[in-house]
């Protein structure tokens, strides 16, 4: 109904986002039927979600002709944005920022320099940002998911951990177990993504594509290309945050230094 | 925790083949003492000698491997009893054998545990196998923190008197948390007492408790 009133693209989006939007109220003003109050989150959502991804695609087509370095640029900020917000889940482990960045720029970094050099990742500025940005931010789930669980297991474990060091052992065997429990579970939405594809959910790349024309069997297997990778950027950056962060536990003289506040 | 001495200003010689029970009320500072005698927590200030050896010079899991230590409640490893056992030699890519670990399940009364999963044992063998585990890193000097007040009356004195039998026969070095004044009595042969962090008395069995 509405591209038969509006013609021109950018009145049509604003239009779409008005319904959209319209129904995403409506939801609020139910909700508040009920007395759960959610309008202020709700509206103050809508419209920093609508104002951000505005900005960015406005800075996109900015960077529409921009070079290869630029978008390369463009990722490495995202990955320190990325390293500084997923710290927060490694409260009391100290070097979590250096630990996050690292963890992030190994597992999405190396990826994305690997797909981009076989072809896989187009160095297009308009496939390299959106893409990059996917494994940027599930590598950053994924980080702070795994030093998430390992906090919250060794401060649940603090007795078998010392009881351990207290018999010799060498710290990061002292936390192996917690070290291998954390790894696994931050790969539990990456490996879910994957085993639901299609059928619990298309993503929204592969929608993306079939809106703008994409071969649907081409924009199909390029969605399954996407959640490998994401596998791929995820699991990397996992391994390497609970391999640094083991240690973060511990003292110099290889005591528990992270305990129950 | 921070910013709080827990423990100030007590200066003490174990001797070798001593057996020194640390005495107080609760909060008095006695686990984090013993605590700080394995260096599972770092002095603000002050050192710990081992064989006139500043502690510090030695690596912690060296350290920890002649201080040998025995909590209030026995923490075991998911596994078999052998598993546990043979822990501390593992650590070290050493071989414990099983003639080695049997050797000392008969010695805390479980011979035949070895196969056993720890998720079935009682307070009081959890506790054996908690002292075997620590004698199999051959140790010099014996913490035990409050070793016998989480068990029932029947498990306490027996591990007591296994405890009280091993130390004499290793010859090894003792020291040992309570608050039980009649435990202290019976296994130490000086005693030192807390108050707030600090040592109020210490001397002989006689000294420090009738003084």
């Amino acid at each position: 109904m509405l591209n038969r009133w509006f013609t021109d693209p950018l009145q049509l989006g604003l239009a779409q986002a008005v319904a959209a939007s319209t129904v995403a109220l409506a939801v609020v003003l139910l909700a508040r039927g009920r007395k759960i109050h959610i309008e202020k989150d709700s509206v103050i959502a809508l419209i920093r979600g609508l104002v951000q991804i505005v900005a960015v695609g406005s800075v996109l087509v900015l960077f529409l002709k921009a070079s290869r370095w630029t978008g390369a640029l463009l990722l490495a900020a995202m990955i320190l944005v990325a390293g500084f917000v997923s710290r927060k889940r490694a409260k009391g482990l100290p070097g979590a920022l250096q630990v996050s960045t690292l963890s992030i720029a190994c597992g999405a970094g190396s990826v994305i320099a690997m797909m981009v050099a076989l072809g896989v990742i187009d160095t297009a500025i308009t496939t390299l940002l959106p893409v990059g940005s996917m494994l940027i931010a599930n590598a950053m789930n994924t980080n702070g998911l795994a030093l998430n669980r390992f906090r919250s297991d060794v401060l649940a474990h603090a007795g078998e951990i010392e009881t351990a060091l207290a018999l010799g052992a060498d710290p990061r065997q002292s936390v192996a177990p917690y070290v291998q429990a954390a790894f696994e579970a931050s790969l539990i939405p990456a490996i879910d993504s994957l085993r639901s594809l299609g059928i619990v959910w298309i993503p929204g790349l592969m929608a993306g594509m079939l809106l703008s024309g994409s071969r649907p069997l081409y924009a199909a297997i390029y969605q399954f290309v996407v959640l490998a990778m994401i596998f791929a950027a995820s699991g990397l950056t996992s391994l390497v945050s609970t391999l640094l962060i083991r240690t973060q536990a511990f003292t110099p003289a290889e005591q528990l230094s992270l305990r129950a506040e | 925790m921070r910013g709080r001495l827990l423990v100030d200003d007590i200066s003490v010689e174990i001797r070798p083949g001593e057996v020194l029970a640390i005495l107080g009320p609760s909060g008095s500072g006695k686990s984090s003492l013993l605590r700080l005698l394995n260096r599972l927590d770092e002095p603000t200030s002050g050192t710990v000698y081992l064989d006139d050896v500043d502690y510090r010079a030695i690596p912690p899991r060296e350290l920890r491997r002649k201080v040998g230590m025995v909590t209030q409640r026995a923490v075991l490893f998911p596994g078999t009893v052998y598993h546990n056992v043979g822990f501390g030699p593992a650590q070290r890519g050493e071989e414990f054998s099983e003639s080695k670990v049997a050797d000392l399940l008969a010695r805390v009364g479980l011979s035949g545990y070895s196969g056993r999963d720890v998720a079935n044992l009682s307070g009081g063998e959890a506790q054996r196998i908690s002292l075997a585990r620590a004698l199999a890193n051959a140790p010099l000097v014996l913490l035990l923190d409050e070793p016998t007040s989480a068990l029932d009356q029947e498990a306490k004195e027996g591990v007591e008197s296994l405890i009280n039998e091993i130390i004499r026969t290793e010859r090894l070095t003792c020291v040992i948390v309570t608050h039980d004044i009649a435990q202290a009595k019976r296994m130490a042969s000086r005693i030192l007492v807390l108050q707030n962090g600090r040592a109020a008395k210490i001397g002989s069995v006689e000294e420090a408790l009738n003084a």
